[in-house]
């Protein structure tokens, strides 16, 4: 195989390692992304309990101001855009092809390339408590108080980290919006799609349209701290009040981008178990392309305390409650398809029944304060705490959790067990409930966030001693996931290829799948085509003798251009020599990539 | 375990959960007497807030019990049970237009109640309003009182059934203004100028202080920014304004006379006594009255002698983030932070200059 000039043929090492840095397989990369994202998870972790710990008496000694500072801000980071952002992303880059009978996504080498850049910006914002400290500003970085005057270098990592990750994701979505449109198998359309996917679909749209917002705004704010321009100072004629539009514009359709992903699991799960279809398909998908819509109307709602004006606050009260309407169509669907099922109640469907149950918790207070004048009483305080765990723990986790059990036989063959499932389960439940139902209480005797400590004499002893306990037994719950994976790994593969006579084309296929995904593209005739298959008693075609799959080659190019990214990224960070380094390798990861032979 | 054996169980315990929600609801309610609660309303404005969370709140709870139940109910009711067949259907549209029509209804009734408040509390404060001009900064609350002339920090005065009207800035980053009995929170933002009026109840005047504090995150001692609001009657606050109108008080004792001398070599740099030499700064909170304080260092510590020689020995270590390197000098105002006295002055000299600030009553 010739290669042109200055390029590197493609891999064709056996080396295990060299083939994962390579590989274009949406399936591993899609392991990379949930391995990556679920170490990710567990820093945030250990920095939740951190803070807890500080918290969970008051005046606490355990850790410092400025530390305290740096571990909400991160562990708020670390949790959004490097765990629960690349765990929807795993389940995304593994299903989608399979979920719509395709071997690959649309551009194998961008999906590479999105997660080594992810994987970069992860440790760029990470490596930030080491290097004179991780941003401590909130992850909102309002302005004033982030610009350079008030806040050290952890604000640069904050700039840099976020928008190298925005690449990642802008890139990702992108691909993944042209796969489910162009790649779908025949008889797939749109509305005989999977719900996981037509939520994804909905996901790509809103980082599409989300992340070039935050981009500039970020700019703006490596522009206000680096080369003095004064785009949000009141000393130089900006206004700290524009980066709070901008940041929030960007910010509350990223809510959604947490947790749809995680409700187009459930709406996987549930007819699974229930062994029924999906009560009220198209209604839940209008839904949540009624919530992707409306999710850029609300941003405002972030903002009713500074000073907004009597007609914005109406018109973004207004707004954010209309979206407790299609959510609450969502909900109803959801119990719906448990109404008259058969359920199976497995690991993956307590989950599941648990997320319907928990994110309506989350929905209800969020509508609270949707009222601008309860939101004066609310905003700030632990109430909006409990508020957002119930829906990012509750909803996107539980989602996540759900999937995990759900489509591990289909990712490994193996059977995650089922009695430490439930112990997870039941675990995490209690841990949930127990550490964050008590922040509405904590919120209602005015408590506010972001606090270091606070006086004995305020009557919120008990119950942030409580909410610490729940925490640990959260973390417990968690502990017993990762020791239910390493004793599930020990044993021999023989889930086969559809253990909960699922529905959906993703088990049509072995368990785990071919490097091709399907040795026929099948052909889909209903919106559940494995059971259409089995109640017609179909099977699936043999390939015809000789036919030749065509896969995409490793490629060395998407590493290669992600580190380049990563060395512009480190200029502003260290000396701006390392950018301009980083623009030939960039310039050479393109040259190679274009001149790539595809076989 | 088997899965039926674990559904009696949750069972079980879901039976013991319903028992349990009245006692959850009593302790809910017992945060009505912690003293920064935000559901026991002293004035006009939290009491129409109150009245938009308490509608809220009941249809919160209505939405709530009912999908927990159905949730619950749903789960065990249809339940894998041999001999049962999952029964085959896609959906139903009379029901599906009935849960759209639901949520519109609560919304609707939630939003009618909303605006009237928010048409009300962003109109215009009342004519006969006391204004107080109440600025942010890191980390403490200055209150100015433009039309009686008084400067005072960290301890707002008002008087029961009077107005007031309170305009809010902010000298370096964002902070927010929130009295949870009194007044619903408002940030205060660089380079805005934001208003809030509130007339606390003819009965609110009271000898303990109402409890507010900073809550918009304004950096590291963020959770040490907290201020404290005194309603009095009419006559408890006229004799309140009258002594803060009045000069500094003379020390009485020798401590006292050398902390006075102290003082205006020391810390007449940042801070004002009226009527002595210390009376030309003004970016450090003023003292003239310090002495009648509840609480020094914006609502962290008691008001008394020990407290007050801790903190000028060594004031970043009771709130930490003032340490000198934090000034910045070329701002306007500048931000300069409290300095560590036990640096530069004898222990004695800052015992003299808090025997001083204990008199200034």
């Amino acid at each position: 195989m010739a290669t042109a000039a200055g390029t590197i043929a493609a891999p064709t090492t056996e080396s295990v390692v060299w083939s994962w840095i390579t590989t274009v397989d949406h399936k591993r990369i899609g392991a990379l992304y949930g391995v990556t994202a679920f170490i990710f998870f567990l820093i945030g972790g250990v920095e939740a309990l951190l803070i807890r710990t500080q918290l969970a008496v008051p005046n606490g000694t355990v850790i410092d101001a400025q530390l305290y500072n740096q571990l909400f801000t991160m562990h708020a980071l670390t949790m959004i855009f490097l765990a629960i952002m690349p765990l929807g992303a795993a389940f995304f880059n593994y299903m989608v092809p399979l979920m719509i009978g395709a071997r690959d996504v649309a551009f194998p080498r961008l999906n590479a390339l999105s997660y080594w850049i992810f994987l970069f910006g992860g440790l760029v914002l990470t490596s930030s408590f080491f290097f004179g400290g991780a941003p401590d500003t909130g992850w909102f970085a309002y302005q004033p108080i982030s610009s350079s005057q008030f806040a050290g270098s952890g604000m640069d990592f904050y700039v840099i980290g976020l928008m190298i990750l925005g690449i990642s994701s802008l890139a990702a979505a992108l691909n993944f919006a042209v796969t489910i449109i162009n790649l779908r198998a025949p008889g797939m359309t749109m509305m005989r799609l999977p719900v996981f996917i037509w939520m994804t679909f909905i996901v790509m749209f809103l980082l599409i349209l989300a992340l070039p917002v935050l981009t500039v705004a970020l700019i703006q704010m490596l522009f206000d701290r680096q080369f003095t321009t004064s785009f949000f100072l009141p000393d130089g004629g900006g206004d700290p009040i524009l980066w709070q539009h901008l940041f929030w514009v960007f910010g509350h359709p990223e809510v959604y981008i947490l947790i749809l992903p995680a409700m187009g699991v459930v709406s996987e799960v549930l007819p699974t178990f229930s062994r029924k279809p999906l009560f009220g398909y198209a209604a839940i998908v209008f839904a949540g392309i009624a919530i992707g819509f409306l999710g850029w109307a609300v941003w405002s709602h972030h903002m009713f305390t500074t000073g907004l004006g009597a007609v914005q606050q109406a018109v973004f009260s207004a707004s954010t409650m209309a979206i407790g309407i299609p959510t609450g169509i969502k909900v109803f669907n959801w119990l719906a398809t448990m109404w008259g099922g058969s359920i199976r109640f497995t690991t993956a469907m307590y989950f599941a029944i648990a997320f319907v149950a928990m994110f309506t918790i989350g929905g209800i207070s969020g509508v609270m304060h949707a009222s601008p004048p309860v939101d004066q009483q609310q905003q700030d305080t632990y109430f909006i705490v409990a508020h957002i765990h119930y829906v990012l723990v509750g909803g996107a986790l539980f989602g996540v959790f759900s999937g995990l059990y759900y489509w591990w036989p289909k990712m490994t063959g193996r059977l995650l067990g089922e009695t430490l499932g439930k112990w997870n389960f039941w675990l995490m439940f209690a841990g949930l409930n127990i550490a964050f139902f008590p922040m509405h209480f904590l919120g209602v005797s005015g408590m506010p966030r972001r606090i270091y400590t606070y006086d004995p004499n305020l009557g919120w002893d008990f119950w942030n001693l409580v909410a610490t306990v729940g925490a640990f037994i959260l973390a417990l719950g968690v502990l017993f996931f990762i020791i239910n994976v390493f004793k599930t790994q020990q044993r021999e593969p023989d889930a086969g290829d559809n253990p909960w006579d699922a529905p959906t084309l993703e088990w049509a296929t072995t368990s785990p799948p071919p490097e091709h995904d399907f040795d026929v593209i099948p052909e889909v005739h209903s919106r559940e085509p494995v059971w259409y298959m089995r109640d017609h008693n179909m099977t699936t075609p043999d390939p015809e003798p000789g036919t030749h799959i065509h896969l995409p080659p490793p490629s060395y190019y998407p590493i290669i251009i992600a580190f380049g990214v990563l060395l512009l990224g480190l200029g502003p960070l260290s000396h701006l020599a390392v950018t301009a380094l980083g623009v030939p390798v960039i310039i050479y990861g393109i040259w190679g990539w274009t001149l790539e032979p595809t076989e | 375990m088997t899965e039926e054996a674990l559904l009696r169980i949750s069972q079980r315990w879901a039976r013991r959960l319903l028992i349990l929600a009245p006692a959850a609801l009593t302790i809910l309610f017992a945060a009505c007497s912690d003293p920064q609660t935000t559901i026991e309303p002293r004035s006009d404005m939290t009491e129409a807030i109150q009245g938009v969370y308490e509608i809220v709140f009941w249809l919160s709870m209505f939405v709530f019990v009912a999908i927990m139940l159905l949730t619950l109910w749903l789960a065990v009711r249809y339940r894998e049970q041999p001999g049962r067949e999952a029964i085959q259907i896609h959906g139903h549209q009379r029901l599906e237009i009935l849960w759209t029509i639901i949520p519109v209804a609560i919304v609707l009734i939630m939003l009618v109640p909303t605006w009237q408040v928010i048409a009300d509390t962003t109109d215009t404060p009342p004519e006969n309003s006391m204004v107080v001009e109440a600025t942010g900064k890191q980390w403490w609350f200055e209150f100015k009182y433009p039309d009686l002339g008084i400067t005072t920090a960290n301890e707002l005065h008002v008087q029961a059934g009077r107005p007031v009207h309170v305009k809010l800035y902010a000298d370096d980053v964002i902070h927010s203004f929130w009295i949870p009995q009194l007044a619903g929170k408002v940030d205060m933002v660089p380079g805005h100028e934001n208003d809030l009026w509130f007339t606390p109840n003819d009965d609110s005047a009271r000898e303990e202080a109402y409890l507010g504090q900073c809550v918009e995150f304004c950096g590291a001692s963020h959770a040490n920014m907290r201020f404290r609001v005194f309603v009095h009657d009419e006559a408890g606050f006229n004799a309140w304004a009258e002594n803060e109108l009045s000069d500094a008080l003379e020390p009485t004792t020798e401590l006292g006379q050398l902390g006075a001398t102290l003082f205006v070599v020391r810390c007449a740099e940042c801070h004002t006594v009226r009527g002595t030499a210390a009376s030309i700064a003004d970016f450090g909170p003023d003292l003239t009255h310090i002495g009648s304080r509840e609480t020094i260092a914006a609502g962290i510590l008691d008001n008394n002698f020990e407290n007050l020689v801790k903190w000028i020995s060594n004031p970043a270590e009771i709130k930490p983030g003032i340490e000198p390197e934090n000034d910045i000098i070329d701002k306007d105002p500048p931000l300069r932070f409290m300095r560590a006295f036990e640096d530069e002055i004898s222990a004695e000299d800052i015992q003299a200059i808090a025997q001083y600030l204990t008199e200034l009553k």
